[in-house]
């Protein structure tokens, strides 16, 4: 029997292994959009603060700058989830690009027939990130750094919040991106499961249904906020 | 039956090929698609015109050597191969088109022909079991649970016929690979090469110049062997396992 040992088996390091190759790189924007929408959970479930007046919602926006106080500094956890997310975009982004290049130029040719089978939710994902990606950038301009914000009061994110949503294209504007955000997570949920490995014949149904089931209520859950201001319900 | 076909022609892998409209007239329903072609091809090579390339071998569709796209569905329109694709999935009149299978690791041959030796590539690099030649071990020596012996048949399946490469808006191969890693990796047979296997066929894969997967599920749909999305979801486990454990690809 032949035994190999001609084989100079250098361990390959982990990340550059993942990066290197198309599964890895998926699972680094499987792994980067799961931390994201854990983020946007949680961050649904605090707008919907909004709903219980002024005092109520600001006193959460000053909370959220002391979480982990006196063992952290002021804002330290704050800046660290601004840390992580912005890191969570940057990887999920460029490696969208980097696959997505890869796949147009494994599939030069097209059919003369383009039959669609797939859900509107998977065609959209490319398109659907640029819309978010954009999103993301309009929304930190507008809320966090209050730069393009009408009311611009530095720790008063109600009014700003409503001063905003009162122009009814910024309105819009969020709730296409919402709609937007749905149908990635529609999408990107079961899909980061596969990629992950953590899909099976048994739980593909459930964890379908468990995409659906996010993406209606974050959307839902988001929308309802300048839907609450363009109706006066919050004002 | 009168069929109108439009089938791609191209003579060689270097000159650029279209696609070129034939009459056939005569097609019994009972036919197969392979047999129809056979059937222009006798009266393309008695007009003294090059007949229409294509690949096959077993006509039974066991050997995974046939393949084409036919009005954009790989195999066309039954879950089959081309070769047990019979005529009356078609109407008297139709306009069939017939093109190859169209993937930047395939590239096109002559005709209807595509060079798919990239699959052989990736089964060079891990999907195999090492075992000492001679005589064949005792056959109860390596009991094989029947949920596993299931599983690992339902993959052995796989003809390598590269329809979901063909169907797969990204020209993956990841179905094709996921069936080979998924039939060798559960059973006992092949744990030793476990990890190494599938480090080696994905790093091959890549190699080849397939694109990724993005879990549209053409790939499956189109699969006339029916092998399963979840596949890829099982090969993905088993890779990024392998990963973490730090094991190094295999292949020679
Ligand atoms: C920067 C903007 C974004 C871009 C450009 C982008 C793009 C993409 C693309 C191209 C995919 C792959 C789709 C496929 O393979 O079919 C994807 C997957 C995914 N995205 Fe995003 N996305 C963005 C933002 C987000 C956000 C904000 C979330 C948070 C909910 C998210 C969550 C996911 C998830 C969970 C997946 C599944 C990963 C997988 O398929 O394994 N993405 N994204
Ligand atoms: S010719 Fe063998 S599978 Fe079609």
């Amino acid at each position: 029997m032949a035994l190999a040992t001609t084989r100079t088996a250098r361990d390959p390091s982990l990340i550059g292994s993942l990066w290197r190759s198309t599964v890895g790189k998926k699972a680094v924007m499987a792994g980067t959009g799961l931390i994201m929408l854990a983020y946007l959970v949680a961050h649904m479930l605090g707008n919907l603060k909004v709903f219980f007046g002024a005092g109520e919602f600001n006193r959460y926006g000053h909370w959220i700058r002391t979480i982990g106080e006196p063992f952290l500094h002021h804002m330290w956890f704050l800046w660290l989830a601004r840390v992580v997310l912005t890191a969570s975009v940057v990887l999920h982004g460029v490696s969208a690009y980097q696959l997505s290049r890869r796949d147009l130029a494994a599939r030069p040719a097209k059919y003369r027939h383009s039959r669609r089978r797939s859900s509107y939710a998977t065609r959209t994902m490319r398109w659907g990130g640029v819309i978010l990606a954009l999103f993301i950038i309009w929304h930190i301009l507008d809320l966090t750094t209050l730069t393009v914000n009408p009311n611009h009061q530095e720790g008063h994110p109600y009014q700003n919040l409503v001063a905003s949503f009162d122009r009814w294209y910024v309105s819009a504007f969020y709730i296409a991106a919402m709609l937007a955000l749905g149908l990635h997570i529609r999408h990107g949920f079961w899909s980061a499961a596969q990629t992950l490995g953590a899909n099976s014949p048994r739980r593909d149904r459930a964890l379908k249904a468990m995409a659906n089931l996010l993406a209606a209520v974050l959307t839902c859950g988001f929308i309802a906020v300048p839907v609450g201001v363009l109706t006066g319900v919050v004002s | 039956m009168k069929l109108t076909l439009r089938i791609w022609r191209q003579r060689n892998a270097d000159e650029p090929g279209a696609m070129t409209p034939y009459e056939v007239t005569g097609i019994s329903e009972d036919m197969s698609f392979l047999e129809m072609l056979d059937q222009l091809n006798e009266r393309l090579i008695l007009e003294g015109e090059e007949p229409v390339a294509f690949d096959h071998d077993c006509r039974e569709g066991i050997c995974g050597a046939c393949g084409m796209v036919i009005n954009g569905q790989a195999h066309g329109p039954e879950r089959t191969t081309t070769c047990q694709l019979h005529m009356r999935h078609f109407a008297d009149g139709d306009t069939i088109d017939v093109e190859p299978w169209r993937a930047a690791a395939f590239p096109v041959v002559k005709d209807l022909v595509v060079d798919r030796s990239a699959f052989d590539r990736v089964i060079g690099a891990g999907g195999y079991i090492s075992v000492p030649t001679g005589s064949a071990p005792e056959a109860h020596a390596t009991p094989v649970p029947k949920p596993v012996a299931d599983l690992a048949f339902e993959h052995a399946e796989c003809i390598g016929c590269g329809a979901c490469v063909a169907a797969c808006p990204n020209g993956s191969a990841m179905l094709f690979t996921s069936a080979k890693v998924v039939h060798l990796n559960v059973l006992p047979q092949g744990a030793p090469e476990r990890e190494s296997r599938v480090r080696g066929m994905v790093e091959a894969m890549d190699a080849e110049g397939f694109g990724g997967c993005t879990n549209t599920g053409e790939c499956a749909v189109a699969c006339p062997k029916g092998i399963p999305l979840t596949s890829i979801g099982r090969m993905n486990r088993e890779y990024l396992r392998a990963v973490v454990k730090g094991t190094p690809s295999g292949g020679r």
